[in-house]
């Protein structure tokens, strides 16, 4: 059995807020193996992005800092590394894409010589130019050696999106972090992004973890998946069962959101209420306030554990019972809700 | 490319023109005899007051006089130094060499430092909230700022020159004459060094403060994040993304600000004796000798106008997004 | 009806005095105004000796009985000459600013306003004085015409109006567009009116920043000009003593070290002041 490629072990995010500090990931444990892809879900602000930057370390803001936890790639551990340790793991072991892949192109600089940058700050001397043009061709983008030259302005955004997936494969690493990759493209374009995912993961045996608040991209391109709520997962399981029968209620919101109206709800469903503010955590179960089954003096007091379920894994107080199977059912809310 | 300077070149034709004839109405209008203006407090006989009259054609309507003046400058005929019995011309161009070696190392030298100080200024910046170095060159910087280049270049001499011994401090070049060649040339760089650094300090604060603003703007982008994620070294991602992302303001900032420069020559070549065009102005407000009073001034504002020019042409060829006007 | 009053002007008081006086560096430098300000006013009050009158005592090195700041080279106290140059700094300085601000408001208001030929006919004019070089002109026109506090005056707020009008012209051209000021053309508020009480109120903090920058500038300008013996013979000038200070910068420096001091701390003190007004008054303020 090949090792796992990536074990993320009870991380804890924190970001400096004056004097004191906000965790925003909290004891968040996931793994990805060789040629898995596995998602890890949630809406804005509940500490997927975070997630990801801890795991290269690499944060937008200078507040931010991996406060408890280890993050352990092929065997090491990137928390105790030095920052020049660091920087050769960067681009070489592990690479990452981002949401907008305007923004993260230096306008600048001819696309081509991006792509090369990895290989550059690596070491690596010649066979450079052979290098991006084959990545180009890998990234299915016709009239490679034009497209090269190219400028990101003068570009698509499907296509700058390629160039920044080919720029983090540039020096093969086994792990690709891809942030929202396709949320701020256009719909058609979206597709031929995942599929070009899935195409690498086969050829190149690429370990994947996809960020993303979208559970269809999930269904599409992953084949396990972690949901975050509030800083926390909430949920663990196989991409199958999870759809099929997910457990936890915030789960099976997010579903019902998105199921076609003939299989749930007859009309359009969204949960209730809103995210709460970092910091500003409900007492107990993070979800309750807008938990349709959450039993008071259980629910409102005690902070459920992740506990093994079946395939996967969920944090819900009453995770066994009949009830939770399909919380949003009218019958199923006994008025008890707070 | 080439629309883009043909339309800015028109653009800076008419205020050249306008220079121009800003500085003949002053003649014009300046109070008292024009002739005296010419002549400068000079005797001269009536009979050669007479003649410059019809010479300068003060006769004729002010139009007309206009026109001379351009044809005569158009062919770079500035008038008579009667102070320094020579063509204003002729004058200018033997002082020339000296305020450019003065002004191009101040120019030099504060864009080097300024830029460097700022980078590492917006790096201590970003790195955390209230990084040392950060505050430290803000303060110097505003410090530098407030200082009077002449007063700077008094307190050189002070501790420089004559408390420690170091540096000379007065003209360019030693007073028994220079060896000829490559050692005479390395003998007279001691006189360069302090009033190249009174004339740079003030332009240097400038170039650190742009340079610090416009990296930090830069230095938050998203694609500097995504240059650390292929593990690009500190200094690709400093110099080779975020500074040439900043190089615009930057530019901008030493291009429009030479004036600033050429001014502060004409104060820093005074306190040093420096034998330079500034020197030359000085003296000739000392001894009221106007044509080449009004000769300085159109030469430096046409180059401020040239500067300018250039200035946005190589902004504009720096940023390839700008395609169009 | 006062249209106004249901847009909030930029000085709430007390968010603004809070935000103003926040960093150690702007407490200073208005101590330093103030008192500067107070010495120049009280300056027959402050100084033992005549600045204008030498005595037999000339070059006496500091601390000196009677001359804590030494003699210069006709024997005349420089602490004396100091303070009262502090006088012609500070009235050219202050004055020539205030000029600026008149003729930028005025100008700018009117090209933001109206738009179209008075527009780019007035910032035409404002690109071409911009273009000049500052001190190089108003050395020229003052060694030509002559020279006095007044002229001085003129000529410096001639060279300072330009980048007033371009900011002023910015700012009226947004708030022109907003929907208070419809409102009051709507209720019969003529031209000169709505300029004057609605806009130029919300575009009041450029406005004031600059000045005083301006006033910053403004005294170099001035100490530059009596540098090179063009300021007004007829009173103390700091530039001046700088002037004087140049022979003998070998047997006494305290003619250099002490006006030139002056210089830059006024200035520094009034670029301090004008950062913490930017800080202040700028929406987005707290950023660094």
């Amino acid at each position: 059995m090949t090792a796992t490629l990536l074990d993320i072990r009870k991380l804890s995010v924190d970001i400096a807020r004056g004097r004191r500090a906000l965790r925003v990931v909290n004891d968040v444990s996931l793994t990805v193996e060789p040629g898995e892809a596995v998602g890890l879900v949630g809406e804005s602000g509940s500490g997927k992005s975070m997630t990801a930057f801890a795991v290269m370390n690499l944060f937008p803001s200078p507040l931010a800092r991996v406060a408890a936890g280890q993050v352990v790639l092929n065997g090491q551990d990137l928390t105790s590394l030095p920052a020049d340790a660091l920087r050769r793991v960067r681009g070489a072991q592990v690479g990452m894409v981002f949401q907008d892949p305007t923004s993260y192109l230096d306008p600048l600089m001819p696309v081509g010589r991006q792509i090369a940058e990895p290989l550059r700050a690596h070491g690596r001397t010649d066979g450079i130019d052979a290098r991006v043009l084959e990545l180009l061709d890998l990234m299915e983008l016709p009239q490679a050696v034009a497209v090269a030259r190219k400028y990101p302005h003068e570009l698509s955004g499907g296509m700058r999106q390629r160039i920044l997936i080919a720029a983090a494969l540039a020096m093969k690493p086994a792990l690709l972090i891809a942030d929202e990759p396709t949320t701020a493209l256009d719909v058609t374009v979206q597709a031929g992004i995942l599929k070009l995912l899935t195409k690498l993961r086969r050829e190149l045996q690429l370990g994947i973890l996809l960020i993303t608040h979208d559970l269809a991209v999930v269904a599409e391109t992953c084949q396990r998946v972690n949901v975050m709520y509030a800083g926390q997962i909430i949920e663990a399981d196989a991409v199958g069962p999870l759809f099929k029968a997910p457990r936890h209620p915030y789960t099976q919101g997010l579903l019902a959101s998105i199921l076609s109206p003939a299989s749930r709800a007859h009309s359009l469903f969204s949960i209730p209420g809103g995210v709460p503010i970092a910091g500003q955590w409900p007492s107990g179960c993070r979800f309750h306030p807008r938990c349709p089954i959450a039993r008071p003096g259980v629910c409102d007091v005690l902070a459920p554990e992740l506990v093994a379920r079946g395939s996967g894994a969920d944090r819900c107080h009453l995770g066994g019972e009949a009830v939770a199977a399909d919380a949003w059912r009218t019958e199923a809310r006994s008025g008890t809700r707070p | 490319m080439t629309a883009f300077i043909l339309r800015r070149l028109l653009h800076a034709v008419p205020l050249l023109l306008a220079v121009v004839v800003l500085n003949f109405l002053l003649i014009a209008f300046t109070p008292g005899d024009p002739i005296t203006l010419l002549v400068g407090d000079f005797p001269a006989p009536p009979e050669y007051l007479a003649q410059m009259r019809r010479e300068y054609g003060l006769d004729q309507p002010l139009w007309v006089q206009l026109l001379r003046y351009l044809g005569k400058v158009a062919v770079g005929d500035f008038g008579f130094s009667f102070a320094n019995q020579q063509p204003v011309a002729a004058l200018i161009f033997d002082r020339l060499g000296a305020t450019l070696e003065l002004t191009l190392t101040a120019l030099l030298f504060a864009s080097v430092v300024g830029i460097a100080f700022g980078v590492i200024a917006a790096r201590s910046a970003s790195a955390r909230r209230h990084g040392v170095a950060d505050s430290v060159i803000q303060g110097a910087a505003s410090a530098g700022y407030a200082v009077p280049d002449f007063w700077l270049g008094q307190i050189l001499i002070l501790v420089f020159a004559i408390g420690l011994g170091w540096l000379p401090s007065q003209g360019n070049a030693p007073v028994r004459g220079s060896a000829p060649g490559w050692a005479g040339w390395v003998a007279h760089l001691p006189y360069l060094v302090l009033p190249a650094f009174a004339l740079s300090l003030r332009y240097l604060t400038l170039i650190t403060r742009i340079t610090r603003a416009a990296m930090l703007e830069v230095m938050g982008a998203d694609y500097i994040l995504a240059a650390r994620a292929r593990g690009a070294s500190e200094w690709t991602v400093l110099v080779v993304h975020a500074l040439r992302n900043a190089a615009a303001p930057v530019l901008a900032v030493i291009g429009y600000n030479v004036g600033f420069v050429l001014a502060g020559s004409a104060l820093i070549e005074a306190v040093f004796a420096w034998p330079g065009i500034g020197r030359l102005l000085f003296e000739s407000i000392s001894k009221r000798d106007y044509p080449v009073m009004l000769a300085i001034l159109l030469m430096v504002s046409a180059t401020v106008v040239i500067a300018n020019l250039v200035t946005d042409i190589v902004h504009r060829m720096i940023d390839p997004r700008i395609e169009r006007a | 009806m006062n249209v106004a009053a249901t847009v909030g002007t930029p000085f709430q008081r007390a968010p603004f005095l809070k935000l103003l006086l926040r960093k150690g560096s702007t407490w200073a430098a208005l101590a330093f105004i103030a008192a500067l300000v107070l010495a120049a006013v009280l300056a027959p009050w402050v100084v033992a000796h005549d600045p204008l009158r030498g005595g037999n005592d000339a070059l006496l090195a500091p601390l000196a009985a009677g001359h804590w700041l030494g003699t210069d080279d006709l024997g005349r106290d420089v602490w004396a000459r100091v303070v009262f140059g502090a006088r012609i700094s500070l009235t050219i300085g202050i004055a020539s600013a205030l000029f600026a601000v008149v003729v930028g408001v005025v100008i700018g208001a009117l090209a933001g306003y109206f738009g179209g030929w008075i527009d780019a006919l007035l910032m035409r004019v404002a690109e071409f004085f911009q273009t000049l070089p500052r001190f190089v002109v108003a050395l020229i026109v003052i060694a030509l015409f002559g020279t006095s506090v007044l002229k001085m005056i003129v000529v410096i707020a001639a060279i300072s109006w330009p980048q007033l009008a371009r900011v002023v012209r910015a700012s009226v051209a947004t708030l022109a567009q907003s929907q208070f000021v419809d409102a009051a053309r709507v209720a019969g508020m003529g031209h000169a009116a709505i300029i004057a009480r609605e806009i130029l109120p919300n575009a009041a903090a450029p406005i004031i920043v600059l000045g005083s920058l301006d006033i910053a500038m403004a005294i170099l300008i001035e100490a530059s000009l009596s540098f090179f013996g063009l300021g007004d013979a007829n009173h103390v000038s700091w530039g001046a003593m700088l002037n004087d200070a140049q022979q003998y910068l070998r047997s006494a420096w305290w003619m250099s070290v002490f006006p030139g001091l002056a210089i830059a701390l006024t200035v520094l003190a009034f670029n301090l002041l004008g950062d913490a007004l930017n800080d202040a008054l700028n929406p987005r303020g707290a950023a660094r």
